[in-house]
């Protein structure tokens, strides 16, 4: 279990959800160990596997449990106990219950009505339309597919343009066009300046929508910021990257002399190269090639994928 | 009517569960049509059929079936917090909630009481159960909201409530009594239209007073529980 968090400089100074400090248990058992996080504008993955703490966090973000100890804030206010933080706040549970004997656009439009909207109909119109319900609006939710439901519950959290949303698993039971529209729905809310905090236990999902992870390990937060920062934050595992030259045999020749290079393994069609540190191979790669009269055709990265970084934050 | 109330509503009457209460008030009115057809004076099956059936069966079960169907169906389908998830004082939702419950518990129970006491007797006495059964109605309903908020299974908590305390102890030890709606609701009814039919066995003040301490007092443990309404961790 990991017992300090990889945090790369991130923080936008404009934080809207804060928790400082937050540890909850049930009875003997510590559901969340004192996780300080801060969100800003954005998407943000949450991330860890089952059991880790994931779906306790949103809770108490959401102002559905009580911190067993430290704070819960959006914009400084605590969720616990204060209605009020729902003008600027949505949230999308994971139980995907829904009054199934009203319309889509009843449901939503109830919503919008509870939120004390000058226009509900109007907010609700738009909610519906954002993520592709309109032409079945009409329709009783009972009669829905599992996805349909899900976007309905999109709307509904987002017919106040919440300032902060909160979803646990958005994408079960989408299908994969719905999904992509999901995804882009999620990205344009976060250009926007929303912050947005999403759960997911589908590495996949979380790399295309999201660039800012939370991984929660165990009940504490194991890593927070962008995870392609936090993988070179891991100094004690390699960075593996895939190179191709006009001369492979020659630039490993020259490469294996290099101090930050810990192992090289050629491979048909280029080579993979094992560096112990990021920045002096990458430095010192470029400088090489061009005394060897190499050209470089290709140096990627190959383990700062987001399942690499979690799957090293687990054995960590 | 605010919105909280009309879904609350449409739940209510839109599920099969609603069917459930039809027949204990048709049970009810249809004996009371039977014994007068037969010409049975009212004071012979007055007690078994109005007490016996209607205030100790009818009212605190069609209340039963209201009370926690408004908040403990959305609680356990898991729909209550997209209404929770609303800057809405949590004051609101649970008397928007409690309004509906009590209501449709009130025209439930108080209909078929007035038809029996108009069989059984005169009109005014019939007016009589049917004001009791109101605040029965009031009470009752007041005590199973909250239950819905402080355990998981309120219905079989209410079952014992009714069967067990009023029904079972309620007879037999008389201290049991001052915290029986039952008896409440038969002594306001005796005191507007007094009956060799009902026996009082608590005081007018104290069932008053009794009937207003359960409306409020369970009405603000309500709204102080469901501020602190948790989720629990479904992946967590």
């Amino acid at each position: 279990m990991t017992t300090e968090t990889l945090t790369p400089e991130t923080s936008t100074g404009t934080d809207v959800v804060n928790l400082t400090n937050v540890t909850r248990w049930y009875g003997n058992v510590v559901a969340v160990n004192d996780i300080t996080m801060s969100l800003g504008s954005g998407v943000t993955g949450l991330l860890g596997p089952n059991g880790a703490g994931k779906t306790t966090v949103l809770h108490m973000m959401a102002g559905f449990l009580a911190p067993s100890r430290g704070t819960v804030t959006i914009d400084g206010k605590p969720t616990w106990r204060n209605p009020a933080v729902y003008r600027d706040l949505g949230l999308v549970t994971e139980r995907e219950a829904v009054h199934s004997f009203l319309t889509a656009e009843q449901f939503v439009l109830a919503c919008a009505k509870m939120q004390k909207l000058k226009d509900p109909a109007g907010a609700a119109r738009k909610a519906l339309e954002l993520v592709e319900m309109t032409g079945a609006a009409n329709r009783r939710i009972g009669t829905f597919s599992k996805g349909m439901r899900q976007r309905t519950r999109v709307a509904a959290a987002l017919v106040h343009d919440p300032r902060v949303l909160l979803l646990d698993e958005p994408f079960n039971g989408m299908d994969p066009r719905q999904r992509m529209h999901m995804m882009e729905l999620l990205h344009s809310l976060g250009d926007r300046g929303h912050t947005i905090l999403f759960s997911s236990h589908i590495l996949e999902e979380v790399e295309q929508v999201a660039g800012l992870v939370q991984v929660i390990v165990a009940g504490r937060l194991a890593a927070s910021g962008d995870y392609r920062k936090i993988r070179r934050l891991m100094t004690n595992r390699p960075h593996v990257f895939a190179v191709r030259s006009s001369d492979d045999r020659r630039l490993a020749v020259a490469l294996i002399g290099e101090k930050s290079v810990s192992g090289i393994e050629m491979e048909a069609g280029g080579m993979t190269v094992r560096a112990s540190d990021y920045g002096s191979f990458t430095r010192a790669l470029p400088r090489i090639a061009l005394e060897q009269g190499i050209r470089l055709h290709k140096l990627v990265p190959s383990d700062e994928s987001l399942e690499s970084v979690f799957s090293y934050l687990l054995e960590a | 009517m605010s919105t909280v109330a009309l879904i609350t509503a449409r739940g209510l009457f839109g599920r099969r569960r609603a069917l459930i209460l039809l027949p204990l008030p048709l049970l009810l009115i249809g004996l009371a049509a039977i014994c007068r057809a037969y010409d049975l004076p009212g004071d012979q099956w007055g007690e078994a059929v109005i007490v016996g059936l209607g205030f100790a069966v009818v009212l605190p079960v069609v209340s039963l079936i209201v009370g926690t169907g408004v908040l403990g169906s959305e609680v356990d389908d898991g729909t209550l917090v997209h209404i929770l998830t609303k800057p809405l004082p949590r004051r609101d939702i649970i008397l928007a909630k409690y309004a509906v419950a009590a209501g449709a518990s009130a025209v439930t129970s108080a209909v078929p009481l007035f038809v029996a006491g108009v069989l059984a007797d005169s009109a005014k006495f019939g007016a009589a159960l049917a004001v009791a059964a109101v605040v029965g109605a009031f009470a009752y309903s007041a005590l199973f909201v909250l239950l819905s908020l402080v355990t998981r299974r309120p219905v079989l908590l209410g079952l014992v409530y009714i069967l067990v305390w009023e029904g079972l102890l309620g007879r037999f030890l008389s201290g049991t009594r001052v915290l029986s709606i039952e008896q409440y609701v038969i002594t306001i009814a005796n005191k507007i239209n007094p009956s060799t039919i009902l026996d009082s066995e608590v005081g007018l003040g104290t069932a008053v007073i009794m009937s207003a301490v359960f409306v409020v007092g369970c009405t603000l443990a309500a709204i102080n529980r469901l501020g602190s309404f948790s989720l629990a961790g479904e992946t967590s």
